[in-house]
């Protein structure tokens, strides 16, 4: 069967053992992909892709750029595509290929191989044995005195009507909360600052993402600090027991740590470039 | 095997390969916050499109799809962007360091202003 369309999760490296016998493989047992198809590998120059055979009417050129539109398909298959590569890393190093990367049967797959061989490879020999952590820190909302999503509602310039109060008291009440405001996001800027610096001590390397903003996460507290660590799997527990210190350490912040992910945030093959770049 | 053991030694965090990729834990002064993003897939959606559609080798496979001419995830990234420019005039530039990041981000901003006029 090397007709139809493929669509690829991953690359990892191709040990040599039997099909049924590749790590990634074996974790992905049960796991199905964008199409609830399950995941197979093909090899190809020391590399295997984990790919899985999907229907030409969602994922030929047309239909996928069309449903790539609608939110519940796109969440569905980012979802999928995540839990795909996240569940393959759990076992083995996997670099993660750009969503929607689909190609003409096997034959393909193998051509995509080639073609990136060399930064797959180089990806592979860097990210063996690492896993990426999430941190996200959030300024924690005082009680009731901005509307949750300030950053976002702006612009809408709420009234906030000024009641009985007289025009002076109302002025000089903003001016108290504008400055408290001001205040306490020094303090929450700070600690996320001291939170990055800390945590890029213990990871081999950092990318800083920007902050998430409140209508994609759902959540409303101001995202102060949205980063990545690339972190041996062995100091995994460690680092994760730095968060918690962090997070106690700092009341005006909320920190949320997710992971363990493949390395994502660290697959640019321009990193020789770049690595360390943000650690500062 | 033995390498992810060594991860899931942190007894309430254990990763096991259900629940990869999910929040492991959400550690404040006042403990209780839900994650109101999390779908019922366990991980919040923004910090899985911000992976699989930003971040991963970009290689091109026999369907071409440019990313960036999907509507739906230009305003995604578009509130990116919002997010960028609110930190920036707060004087926050850690992002800047981030040339993939930045980069993105003001090609981004170019390309849907333009959008945004004929809309």
């Amino acid at each position: 069967m090397t007709e139809g369309l493929r669509y690829a999760y991953a690359v990892v490296r191709d040990t040599g053992a039997p099909e049924a016998a590749l790590d990634a493989l074996t974790a992905l047992e049960g796991v199905t992909g964008v199409a609830g198809e399950s995941v197979y590998a093909v090899r190809h120059l020391g590399l295997a892709a984990l790919a899985g055979v999907v229907p030409a009417e969602d994922f030929d050129e047309g239909p996928l750029r069309e449903r790539l539109e609608d939110m519940a398909w796109l969440e569905k298959m980012a979802r999928a595509h995540q839990r795909v590569v996240d569940t393959a890393g759990a076992e083995s190093c996997v670099i993660p290929v750009r969503l929607a990367t689909v190609c003409h049967g096997d034959e393909g797959l193998r051509r995509m191989l080639a073609t990136g061989r060399e930064r797959f490879a180089a990806a592979l020999d860097r990210l063996e044995g690492r896993v990426e952590w999430g941190v996200k820190a959030y300024a924690t909302q005082p009680a009731a005195e901005e509307p949750p999503a300030a950053g976002a509602a702006d612009a809408a310039s709420t009234p906030n009507s000024p009641g009985t109060m007289s025009g002076r008291d109302y002025l000089r009440r903003r001016k108290a909360q504008r400055q408290a405001a001001e205040r306490r996001w020094g303090d929450t800027e700070e600690g996320a600052r001291l939170a990055h610096d800390t945590l890029s001590g213990l990871a081999e390397q950092s990318r800083l993402h920007p902050p998430q903003d409140p209508r994609l996460s759902g959540i409303s507290d101001r995202n102060v600090l949205n980063a990545a660590y690339l972190v041996r799997r062995e100091d995994s527990a460690g680092f994760a027991e730095r968060v918690g210190e962090l997070a106690g350490r700092t009341p005006a912040l909320r920190v949320e740590l997710t992971g363990p992910w493949a390395p994502y945030s660290f697959t640019a093959m321009d990193d020789g470039t770049e690595s360390a770049g943000a650690d500062g | 095997m033995g390498e992810r053991d060594s991860v899931t030694t942190r007894g309430g965090v254990a990763p096991t390969a259900g629940a990869y990729g999910s929040p492991a834990s959400s550690l404040g002064s006042s403990g209780s916050y839900g994650l109101a993003g999390r779908g019922e897939g366990g991980a919040n959606l923004a910090d899985i499109l911000e992976r699989v559609l930003d971040k991963g080798v970009v290689i091109a496979g026999d369907i071409r799809i440019n990313l960036l001419d999907i509507e739906l995830l230009t305003i995604k990234l578009r509130l990116i962007v919002a997010s960028v420019d609110k930190a920036k005039e707060m004087g926050i530039d850690w992002w800047e360091h981030d040339p993939s990041l930045s980069s993105r981000a003001r090609s981004e901003v170019t390309g849907g202003e333009n959008r945004e006029t004929t809309a």
